[in-house]
């Protein structure tokens, strides 16, 4: 019998488990949420800690003396500068200048460097290092991965791994050792509020989950699944494959691509870094300014949609888990200039919001669009604004902690 | 001095709530406050160093969505935890258990009763339609039912108009709550004691009745009008407490442009020609104004900042019969670490998250009040309990907790006066109740304090210590409240307005008096500049 895998604190999070709330995730087996009701899960996001299992992150340890030029030439981002105790995100594309996966990459020194991505894309990476003195193994399996978000994630694992968390800046990453634990800390995160991810040996997983677990009840920690993350990374404007958008390699046709302008990643091209896979058509596509969408935040009017629920009699039912999929955008004609590809009603903004990407047009902030919803049994159409991109945002993210 | 468009009596949240949509509505307002910081009962204070005390209100749930959309509360700081179970430890090691999932409920009530687990379906089902029918009256201006002046034919429309909303059944079964015990209406639902006990304790908070007395049907009802995130009758707790709350709504007045004054007791509101125009604080100023609010307690506002010569003589009756004699105090606790409840499993230990109800059974909440109704108090008393540091770190010292216990009942009205060592002795009772269900509860307190009914009137100028400026019980509701012919915000002194808990739709942290006021003020603002 075949079965999917399972991460290295399966263990763990299945005597958590109490609904049978399970999901696929590039091939392990994670947690859509593990209480029956997930609100907690996705409060201890922005009022104490969630702890994710991230596991099913595929991990690459990239070595050897052509590294840094080798993944110059796979991520449309420079990384030049990056340097060892650094972390960055990047998109990288296939020749046309369609995304085909991102994640983050971290620089250990000048010939190592550690790349992660949302789906196991090796092929890709080996198809690209042809002719560069790089070496590129799969360690996916060779560690297990607790993002651990939320305010009071710091002082969490302060008492986890000493004060040394506090001179970990946004973005920034260090090895520690705890009870002969090898961790490797980065405050980076899919929630945009303060967080970490710690990297442990599979073999030691479980006795981590456990101190964590220990420490974590004063902070009010919570393990916490994918429909938890999934709320919390629409409020924070960022992106997931597979839902905002689909890897250039796995399209039947090109209208299912989308490049990093339609992503809302034109931030992350820089073509002054000289050659990268996509470059001739990025370039282009910027200059001649023919990307078809625009990625964008939009917040339904959310009055008008308690109105309708009322005036079939109900109470207002708010998706308080985010839904994904292609939802068309209407304008006031009519016309499709867009579609939604995830949507949730955001705890914490108390609004109704989606990602979409739409033409540019109906890219600026206060751009009116229409997006249907059924409403007992029958559909309606609502108003929806675009607005500015992230919906929430806290300074807690990126502030510094170091001792001056 | 600068003269102001409106003057609000009361920083409570019904008094920030009314000054910044006032305030949003483009009129000069100011906003006084008696006490240091704002808020009223609305407030987290930290009385015992890196504890935060929840002194009065605790949890959140009947808050008007609108007020948070339309004051942008979220923006302004606002976060509401949801608050997802009850627990009540019972005297024979067993617990009971109330979750908003459906199949956890299901399987804690399976372990009492069958039927009660399959009868507790149809019991929300007809709860949230109920709700759901009556709930717009929240946000109505109770009409005059005597008179035929167009606006109160109108509003008594809309008031017919809820019925619409509600099936011949529901409206009947309604009617049967209004007016019984909670004790009775849940009687003919369920059979599992456990079960009737915690759900009947809506039907007495703040309230001094017993659950088996006509009317706490109603209080229960109004424990259910509220909603979290669409859900109906989901509580929260705000974080940084409740102080939380009325900060953010005084961050969205100031946003919009209100003054408002902290440490400003109003002496008296200053009435010329019958008509309102300002106040005069106890240190000497005078502020004036076109209009004035009160936010405060009918009692403070008509016995003592209005002259009574001001007032008709019904008036000043109704206001004098008002009943306002609280049965409710609050008990904060800091602890050095989780007290332990050995009745609740460890594998359930997720539900020390929640309220933790000592509600045992009826009788027990019953003979709770029977004991308190002759000047007296609980010899065990019904309490609702909370561990906000569990739901929000930042209550308390990291490892340490702080536990919120809403207590009844102690009578107001305590033969002998409230004197400090009464206080101490009724602190001492809270605890020792408390311990029966927590044995190692007592060595982990590192501090305790208790703010009674006196304390609750003394403090924040809640007369009798009334947590709802006085009972909801049927005489005091709706186009009674607090006057009838005087329900519509406006009073007997023309240019003084009422917006807190003593007018519709009452207690609990609602933002609606205070939103509906506004609503009104401004209505009547706007008419007279076109004229």
């Amino acid at each position: 019998m075949q079965r999917l895998k399972v991460t290295p604190f399966h263990s763990r999070t299945s005597a958590l488990m109490q609904g049978a709330e399970w999901r696929r995730w590039g091939g392990y087996q994670v947690a859509s949420c593990y209480e029956m009701v997930p609100d907690r899960e996705y409060y201890a996001v922005r009022s104490s800690t969630a702890m994710f299992d991230v596991s099913p992150l595929a991990k690459y340890k990239i070595t050897g003396s052509e590294a840094r030029a080798y993944l110059q030439k796979l991520l449309t981002r420079n990384i030049e500068k990056l340097g060892p105790g650094h972390v960055v995100y990047s998109p990288w594309c296939d020749p046309r200048g369609k995304v085909v996966d991102d994640g983050t990459l971290a620089c250990f020194d000048e010939e190592h460097f550690q790349l992660t991505a949302a789906e196991q894309g090796e092929a890709w990476l080996l198809k690209v290092a042809a002719g560069f003195e790089v070496s590129i193994e799969n360690i996916t399996d060779d560690f297990g991965i607790l993002a651990l978000q939320g305010p009071t994630s710091r002082a969490l694992l302060k008492e986890l791994v000493g004060a040394g968390v506090d001179d970990l800046g946004f973005s920034e990453a260090a090895s520690f050792e705890v009870d002969s634990m090898p961790l490797w800390i980065s405050r980076t995160g899919y929630t945009g509020d303060l967080g970490y991810e710690v990297w442990i040996p599979s073999n030691q997983a479980e006795k981590l989950w456990d101190r964590l677990v220990d420490i974590g009840f004063s902070y009010a920690l919570m393990p916490a699944g994918i429909w938890a993350l999934d709320v919390a990374r629409v409020e924070a404007g960022l992106i997931m494959l597979d839902v905002d958008y689909l890897s250039a390699l796995r399209t039947e046709s090109v209208s299912q691509t989308s490049s990093p302008y339609e992503l809302g990643l034109g931030w992350s091209v820089h073509f002054k870094k000289g050659d990268f896979v996509g470059r001739d058509a990025l370039l282009k596509e910027k200059e001649q300014g023919t990307s078809p969408y625009r990625f964008v935040s939009l917040v339904l009017d959310d009055v008008a949609y308690r109105q309708a629920f009322a005036e079939a009699g109900l109470a207002a039912s708010l998706p308080v888990q985010a839904w994904r999929g292609m939802h068309p955008l209407f304008d006031a004609q009519g016309l499709q200039p867009g579609y939604a590809t995830c949507g949730t009603w955001s705890p914490t903004t108390q609004k109704y919001i989606m990602l979409a990407q739409v033409e540019p047009a109906y890219s600026e902030v206060g751009s009116e669009l229409y997006f249907d919803a059924v409403v007992d049994r029958r559909r309606h159409r609502f108003c929806c604004r675009v607005v500015k991109t992230p919906v929430f945002e806290t300074s807690r993210k990126k502030e510094s902690y170091a001792k001056v | 001095m600068q003269k102001y468009d409106a003057i609000v009596v009361g920083g409570g949240h019904n008094g920030l709530v009314n000054a910044a949509y006032l305030g949003k509505a483009g009129l000069k307002v100011a906003l006084l406050e008696r006490r240091p910081v704002v808020g009223g009962a609305t407030i987290t204070e930290e009385i015992h160093p890196g504890f935060k005390y929840l002194t009065g209100s605790y949890l959140i749930s009947l808050l008007r969505p609108q007020v948070i959309r339309e004051l942008e509360l979220p923006k302004h700081g606002l976060e509401i935890l949801p608050l997802e179970s009850t627990v009540a430890p019972l005297p024979d090691g067993n617990y009971f258990a109330d979750w908003p999932d459906h199949d956890m409920t299901r399987l804690e009530i399976e372990r009492f009763s069958r039927k009660d687990a399959e009868n507790y379906d149809e019991f929300n089902a007809t709860m949230r339609r109920i709700i759901f029918g009556v709930k717009p009256i929240m946000d109505m201006i109770p009409p005059d039912p005597t008179s035929l002046a167009p606006h109160d034919l109108a509003q008594m429309a809309r008031v017919r108009g809820t019925l619409d909303r509600m099936e011949r059944r529901d409206f009947h079964t309604l009617c049967r709550l209004m007016t019984m015990s909670a004790a009775d209406f849940l009687d003919e639902w369920f059979e599992t004691a456990p079960l009737k006990a915690i759900k009947s304790t809506s039907g007495i908070i703040g309230t001094f009745l017993g659950v088996r007395s006509p009317g706490t049907g109603y209080v229960l009802l109004h424990h259910y009008l509220g909603e979290l995130n669409g859900v109906p009758r989901a509580w929260g707790f705000a974080k940084g407490g409740t102080g939380g709350l009325s900060q953010s709504i005084a961050r969205s007045a100031r946003a919009h442009g209100v003054d408002i004054f902290e440490g400003m007791p109003v002496e008296q509101i200053l009435i010329e020609n019958g008509r309102a125009v300002g106040v005069a604080t106890q240190k000497g100023d005078e502020f004036r104004a076109d209009r004035v609010i009160s936010a405060a307690h009918a009692h403070p506002t008509f016995l003592k900042m209005v002259d009574s010569k001001h007032l008709p003589e019904d008036y000043l009756a109704d206001i004098n019969r008002w009943r306002t004699r609280g049965p409710s105090c609050k008990v904060n606790l800091a602890l050095d670490g989780l007290p332990d409840f050995p009745a609740i499993p460890k594998s359930k230990r997720a539900l020390l998250r929640g309220s933790i109800e000592i509600a045992p059974s009826v009788d027990y909440l019953e003979q709770a009040y029977d004991d308190a109704k002759y000047g007296g108090w609980s010899k065990r008393p019904f309490m609702d309990a909370l561990m906000p540091s569990l739901l929000d770190p930042g209550m308390a010292p990291p490892g340490k907790h702080v536990m919120s216990l809403f207590v009844q009942y102690a009578d107001a009205d305590l033969k002998g006066g409230w004197t400090d060592q009464k206080k101490a002795e009724f602190l001492d009772v809270v605890v020792d109740t408390l311990s029966e269900h927590s044995p190692d509860l007592k060595e982990k307190i590192l501090h305790k304090h208790i703010m009674t009914p006196d304390d609750l009137e003394k403090i924040f100028g809640l007369t009798g210590g009334h947590i709802f400026h006085g009972e909801l019980t049927l005489p005091q509701l709706f186009f009674m409240r607090p006057s009838p012919q005087w329900a519509n915000y406006r009073t007997p002194i023309q240019g003084l307005w009422m917006c807190g808990s003593s007018c519709h739709p009452g207690g609990c942290i609602t933002g609606a008096p205070g939103r509906n006021a506004a609503l009104e003020i401004i209505a009547e603002a706007k008419e007279q500049v076109t004229i």
